[in-house]
């Protein structure tokens, strides 16, 4: 499994998982599993999209995560955040499944799309899924501190002059980032478990916020490399083996410590 | 710690050396306390003293490691129909199609499993109940849409409408206004004895209670003691449970209870315990 | 208004068992819904559709009938997410999240074992859109009697869910079993979802069950005319949604049907969007700001 065709696959997959592990840690601490759900969905409609119109699915991929995110974070000011993400998460749908029958879309592409494809990023995807990666990092990187603040004690932030809805939606599109990256490799319905389970686990066994997000990161490389090996060996969806371990990981975390940590 | 029972009937609540832990902490120990029905008693203590412990325990939420808590002589079970509770605030979203009337009528029939069309006399009832805690002005509007002070009296009148004997209310006056206070105090006042409800309610400081209150408990350090004002609010009683030398200070009808960093030493002497400012 | 209706849709046989089916699970899932909306658990309901698919890519998998799959791996869903689930909101969605993982993690593997065992195209497409157009009769008999059984039981425990939805301690207080409650809701949330799963596919019934009870929460002023709006507002965007489908026939050359599931959805955001329209010239916009547990 360590040909020169699968490198490609160990690339992207290392990115993917460095990126969602970082990234997950704030969605678990923030509450935001309902929205690292939506996004991909909504990445996955723009692959229809992208498809149907004859453009690069990246771009399709990109494009609709970041709208979905935009949605939801500002009709999340008006609306409760879980109806603004349910409604959200259906318009990107009903849009998706709109391309996807108006378009001859050959079946095992959609399954790709949905569940994954250990190949799915080419070598002339290679390029872009790094440099995007890079930008997510360094914007993450950014945000880290106002991040954190706005998750841990959001009052005290917004007496601080922090501007709540400007994070969020900051945020929210690092999330569409590297949802777009992740989507090729893990498929639209399993990437937010890469960000939900191996960081929940993390937070439940680790206090501190570096520690945990070490930690969220270190989960994640073990998930998706073993779901890579796995994937190649039995010939079997990587979606599976991504969203069995991060059950796995995070009912191992519950059981191992009794007591849940109330704050990272 | 010392407990006057001056009634020939049985109380309503009686809570006999009575200890809870939580978590293999420690909470109160020793506890005794009654209270007879119409009573108005306040359960004043600082954060962390116990009192919801002690509203936790009554309302048969929490165990308690030893001695007995009795409701009409019989241990108590959870969800007495004796007991009613008013919590301190609950967030009730502000789209949510409830209105004050519809809270209050589910104090009568919330807990009921199965459908069943909501009589005259239920509504007799709610609108009777809204009267006594004069909230028919904003009966009908959404309860999310409430002032605190609003939402307040509903939930009195959410628990009184099953009519209770007792009434527990959670740190009611925090967050108010001194002149909301006296209002609430006033009204709750007036719903025990229109209605014969005892009342038992949980606050930090006493002065605005002790015009209504019948009886105090006082919870610090782990310990309680319970009687009349005049019984309980004294030097020699509060130090022994503080553990601390605590003075005592009338001004001007009010009571401050000012403690110093002295340790206990000999008993202060309650023949001169008091400075008095007319 | 024979514009509207394009030829044959009143004759077709079809049509009518999906206006049938169609009306029942609308109605159901709005009831449920409402109480799925009040409750905070909209990411529940929709996990619940995502984990019904699980058990219908199973039940394929297996041979088995497909109603059993999806509503069998709803009810397991709401079993485990309860059982894992923490009081606190953002641990309860974390549970949420975990179950769903694992099961599109399942539906993965069965729907890639379907494919390779049989040689049937549009498999994952059919369980995850569904289509209301090849529901059976026989069906719709099933789905009508668990609609009646979920109703019924609902109308059980209404009060004290309604209750224990409002505040938890006052539902405690006056001894509601609050987490029995939640129990039971919970896997008749899973039932609704399922059976609206199989008619307009898993995925896309979240947004019967999420959409026309947030609008008419949005305007009702009294809950009973509030569950009777969502009931309206369900039905009438999925008869509407059967409508335009059907009609879509006619309006391209190349006669490719846009999926109904695809306007179902538009009718409910725009029944969302004139609710919150009339809600903010009724009355004043509600605070965001009194969201206990928000994002920020």
């Amino acid at each position: 499994m360590f040909s020169s065709f699968m490198t490609n696959a160990w690339l992207s997959g290392t990115v993917v998982a460095l990126l969602a592990g970082a990234v997950g840690f704030f969605v678990v601490v923030r509450g935001a599993s309902f929205a690292a759900h939506a996004i991909p969905n909504g990445a996955f409609a723009g692959a229809a999209g992208a498809y149907l119109v004859g453009v690069n699915p990246l771009v399709g991929l990109v494009s609709f995560a970041l709208l979905s995110a935009f949605g939801i974070g500002v009709t999340s000011r008006r609306v409760r955040n879980d109806v603004a993400t349910a409604l959200a998460l259906v318009a990107m749908l009903a849009l998706g499944a709109a391309f996807l029958s108006a378009s001859l879309i050959y079946e095992p592409t959609i399954n790709a799309l949905l569940f994954g494809e250990i190949l799915g990023v080419s070598s002339a995807q290679l390029w872009p899924v790094l440099v995007l990666g890079v930008a997510s990092v360094l914007a993450l990187g950014w945000l880290y501190r106002p991040l954190v603040f706005t998750s841990v004690a959001p009052e005290l932030a917004r007496a601080r002059g922090v501007n709540a809805t400007v994070v969020d939606v900051a945020f929210l599109t690092v999330v569409a980032l590297v949802t777009a990256l992740t989507v090729p490799v893990v498929g639209a319905l399993l990437t937010f478990s890469l960000m939900i389970g191996p960081p929940a686990a993390s937070r439940i066994l680790f206090a501190r916020p570096g520690s945990a997000i070490a930690g969220s990161v270190g989960l994640s490389l073990a998930t998706i490399w073993v779901s890579i090996a796995a994937s190649y060996t039995f010939n079997l969806p990587i979606g599976f083996f991504v969203g069995a371990i991060g059950a796995f990981l995070y009912l191992s975390a519950r059981l191992l410590v009794r007591r849940v940590p109330s704050t990272p | 710690m010392t407990d006057r029972t001056h009634e020939t009937t049985q109380p309503l609540l009686e809570v006999r050396d009575a200890s809870v832990s939580v978590n293999g902490r420690d909470i109160v120990r020793d506890v005794n306390f009654s209270i007879n029905h119409g009573e108005f008693t306040g359960l004043i203590g600082s954060n962390g003293a116990g009192k919801t412990t002690l509203f936790r325990v009554i309302l048969g939420l929490q165990d308690h490691a030893s001695g007995k808590v009795l409701v009409h002589g019989e241990p108590i079970s959870r969800a007495n129909r004796s007991i009613g509770y008013v919590p301190q605030k609950v967030l009730f979203d502000p789209d949510l199609p409830i209105r004050a009337r519809d809270l209050v009528a589910l104090g009568a029939d919330g807990q009921r499993y199965g459908l069943r069309r909501r009589t005259r006399a239920l509504h007799d009832a709610v609108d009777e109940m809204l009267d006594a805690v004069d909230a028919r002005a904003f009966a009908d509007r959404r309860v999310g849409g409430l002032s605190g002070g609003e939402q307040q009296r509903v939930l009195i009148a959410h628990a009184l409408i099953s009519r209770p004997e007792l009434l527990l209310l959670d740190e009611p006056l925090a967050n108010l206004d001194p002149g909301s206070v006296e209002e609430i105090i006033a009204l709750l006042h007036r719903v025990s004895q229109q209605q014969r409800v005892a009342i038992l309610l949980s606050a930090h400081e006493m002065n605005p209670l002790l015009p209504v209150m019948d009886r105090v408990i006082y919870v610090a350090n782990g310990h309680v003691a319970s009687g009349t004002t005049d019984e309980v609010v004294r030097p020699s009683v509060l130090s022994a449970l503080y553990g601390h030398h605590v003075d005592v200070l009338r001004v001007h009808g009010r009571v401050l209870v000012v403690a110093t960093a002295l340790p206990i030493g000999p008993t202060p002497n309650d023949a001169h315990p008091e400075f008095v400012v007319e | 208004m024979s514009w509207l209706f394009e030829p044959g849709w009143w004759a077709n046989g079809t049509v009518r068992t999906a206006l049938l089916v169609g009306f029942v699970v609308a109605l159901v899932s709005a009831i449920v819904g409402v109480f799925a909306v009040l409750r905070g658990q909209s990411f529940a309901g929709h996990a619940l559709t995502d984990v019904a698919t699980a058990g219908g890519a199973g039940a394929f998998l297996f041979g088995l009938a497909p109603l059993a799959g999806f509503i069998g791996g709803g009810v397991i869903g709401a079993g485990a997410m309860d059982a894992i689930g923490v009081q606190r909101v953002k641990g309860r969605d974390i549970a949420t999240g975990v179950v769903l993982g694992a099961a599109m993690g399942l539906a993965a593997l069965f729907l890639f074992l379907a494919a390779r065992g049989s040689s049937a195209t549009g498999t994952t497409q059919l369980i995850l859109f569904g289509s209301i157009f090849t529901v059976g009769s026989s069906t719709l008999v099933q789905v009508a009697w668990l609609s009646a059984g979920v109703l019924a039981a609902l109308a059980v425990i209404a009060r004290p869910l309604l209750l224990s939805s409002l505040s938890p301690e006052l539902a405690v207080a006056r001894g509601v079993r609050v987490r029995a409650v939640s129990l039971v809701f919970m896997v008749l949330l899973a039932v609704a979802v399922g059976m609206s799963a199989i008619v307009i596919g898993a995925i896309l019934s979240t947004a019967l069950l999420i959409g026309p009870p947030a609008s008419a929460l949005r305007v009702a002023t009294r809950f009973v005319a509030g569950v009777a709006l969502a009931a309206t507002l369900g039905v009438l965007a999925t008869w509407l949604g059967v409508l335009f489908a059907y009609d879509s026939y006619y309006w391209f050359p190349s006669h490719r049907a846009l999926p109904v599931s695809f306007f179902v959805v538009v009718v409910v955001l725009v029944e969302y969007v004139i609710a919150s329209l009339a809600r903010r010239r009724g009355a004043a916009p509600s605070s965001p700001a009194l969201e206990p547990e928000g994002w920020t």
